[in-house]
């Protein structure tokens, strides 16, 4: 593949299952050797696109290209080319981790000993070399995770699809799998297809994320892009005592007061002039202040803003 | 070519599961071990004196029957195993490789031959334990077992399909179940000439009576006779039907 291909190329996109539409024309490009993010809250089609894009379902429309392979004429160049790491763990929990490493070596005609010595490669790299000759049943969630990847690599693909890789993990497994998968594009130049339900991890992963809300994507951008798209950014002032709070509390620009927290809220994206002169200002009325927070808007804002729940 | 490769991979790892976990293989091996000394011991009696001999001899006519309600047994552990398998996410993940799509179910099906095949070894050992003396020639044991082997194949293929057709293990699990009913309703238990006109005539146009009928001549030492032909013809019609149906399922 050219580095000019994109890695995903989709126009016009749909799906229905019967008279409900799950995809309604998504458009999307995915440059190689970036992760990008598909957010969605539960039902918008987020895994029906990966099913899609992974040639498990096919498509009621659309022009689709994975690794610049049209996906309806050569649905196998395209198999050859990815590799997906489902939302519940694709690995078989009667084999041993090892085993399961060689059964993906044996499916992709590696040979013996260059199948076995990949999958030793493998258990090593992803921190499973103890666990080895385990059956996969008796793995933690974390290193169930991390050996369906092993499995998705023993191939060599050019895009993985990562479908909720980190849903039920603790948070330490989290990490390791976020710099698994930053290390799979900035190491091995692989394009990741991220979904997500939780926005740090797009914050925190993505090049570029798109939202999508009941089949369509109502944004895309990145996460900076994103986050500008909605107002939300404030400063909360909370004073030391209520005789402060009293006097300045109706000249000081407050959106929203709480009374009893002695807190008020002040609508501004934070940044030090405003500070200063919020600052100064409440110098010049000398009251005490206990406590400043600025808060700038997050995904969450974004994502609640522009996302619906799907109607029953 | 590469189908073959991939099927002997898949088939690997099925016989891995076999290995480690053979509960299910002994619970559906246990099932045709009870009827036998059931009909044995609790009817033989009466049986043998039916078929004008003795308990002895009941158990050389009971034999092929048994082997035949093995066949059956087996087809519940075969769907189940399927059923299992399909709602575990390595399915999909190997639909979304480049490898023969069909292996898949060619391991399945090739793994519980394996299972149903240790199965009879293991019915016909007791078989042999109480009292089961076969008169079969070293030919006509190659055509026993040819014809157990093309019998297994076909029902083995309808249960994958049986399988494939339903929506939970659980319906997976039921829905071979009438098969094991067959062998009663045929020359399994008892002839089919002491039953009543309807009933007769069901028993000996049914799939398993010409398979119990050339299994038992076969192993009397006689000669296979037309039975043959017909136990050939089921079981090819069956395999393809159950092939196709199967194939239909899993590529939806």
């Amino acid at each position: 593949m050219s580095a000019a291909v994109p890695a995903v190329s989709v126009t016009g996109l749909r799906k229905s299952y019967g008279s409900h539409r799950v995809l309604d024309g998504i458009d999307l490009t995915i440059p190689q050797g970036t992760i990008f993010s598909l957010l969605g809250p539960n039902g918008a089609g987020k895994t029906t696109t990966v099913q899609i894009l992974s040639t498990l379902i096919k498509a009621d429309a659309g022009e689709i290209r994975v690794a610049g392979h049209d996906l309806a004429a050569e649905p196998d160049r395209v198999r050859a080319a990815i590799g997906v790491t489902g939302q519940f763990s694709a690995v078989d929990g009667l084999l041993t981790g090892e085993e399961n490493l060689r059964l993906m070596a044996d499916l992709l005609h590696l040979g013996r000993s260059r199948g076995r010595a990949r999958a030793r490669e493998l258990l090593e790299r992803f921190d499973l070399t103890d666990a080895a000759r385990k059956p996969a049943a008796a793995y933690s969630g974390g290193m169930r995770r991390r050996l369906d990847l092993a499995m998705t690599m023993v191939g060599t693909p050019e895009i993985i699809f990562l479908d909720e890789p980190t849903t039920g993990l603790d948070p330490r497994s989290r990490r390791t799998m976020w710099q698994i998968a930053r290390d799979l594009v900035e190491q091995d130049g692989l394009t990741i297809f991220l979904t997500t339900q939780y926005l740090e991890e797009a914050d925190e992963l993505a090049d570029r994320i798109a939202l999508l809300s009941q089949g369509r994507l109502v944004a895309e951008g990145t996460p900076e892009e994103l986050k500008r798209l909605v107002p939300g950014g404030h400063i909360v002032v909370r004073f030391a005592d209520a005789d402060g709070y009293r006097r300045v509390v109706e000249h000081v620009g407050a959106t929203s007061r709480n009374d009893a927290a002695l807190t008020v809220q002040i609508p501004g994206s934070g940044n030090v002039r405003t500070l200063k002169r919020l600052l100064e200002w409440l110098d010049a009325q000398a009251v005490d202040v206990a406590e400043l927070t600025v808060h700038t808007p997050d995904l969450d804002d974004v994502f609640l803003a522009l996302t619906k729940e799907p109607s029953r | 070519m590469r189908a073959v490769i991939d099927s002997a991979t898949m088939l690997r790892r099925r016989l891995t599961h076999i290995w480690r976990y053979p509960s299910l293989v002994l619970t559906f091996a246990g099932v045709p071990v009870v009827f036998l000394l059931l009909f044995v011991y609790v009817f033989g009696g009466t049986m043998g004196a039916g078929i004008g001999g003795d308990r002895a001899a009941y158990v050389g006519y009971l034999t092929p029957g048994i082997m035949v309600t093995t066949i059956a047994g087996a087809a519940q552990g075969t769907a189940i195993s399927v059923a299992t398998d399909m709602a575990e996410g390595i399915v999909a993940r190997f639909k979304t490789m480049a490898i023969a799509r069909v292996s898949v179910l060619t391991g399945h099906v090739l793994g519980a031959m394996v299972q149903t095949f240790i199965a009879i070894a293991m019915a016909t050992l007791v078989a042999v334990l109480v009292g089961f003396r076969p008169s079969a020639s070293g030919l006509g044991w190659l055509g026993v077992v040819g014809v157990l082997a093309m019998f297994t194949f076909a029902i083995t293929w309808l249960s994958v399909a049986l399988a494939l057709v339903s929506k939970s293990v659980t319906t997976a699990s039921n829905l071979p179940m009438p098969l094991l009913v067959l062998p009663f309703l045929g020359s399994g238990f008892v002839p089919t000439e002491s039953m009543p006109a309807g009933l007769r005539w069901f028993a000996e146009h049914q799939p398993f009576t010409p398979v119990i009928e050339t299994l038992r001549a076969l192993l009397d030492g006689r000669p296979a006779g037309s039975g043959l032909v017909s136990a050939a013809v089921w079981s090819a019609v069956i395999a393809l039907a159950g092939y196709l149906w199967a194939r239909r399922l899993y590529n939806r």
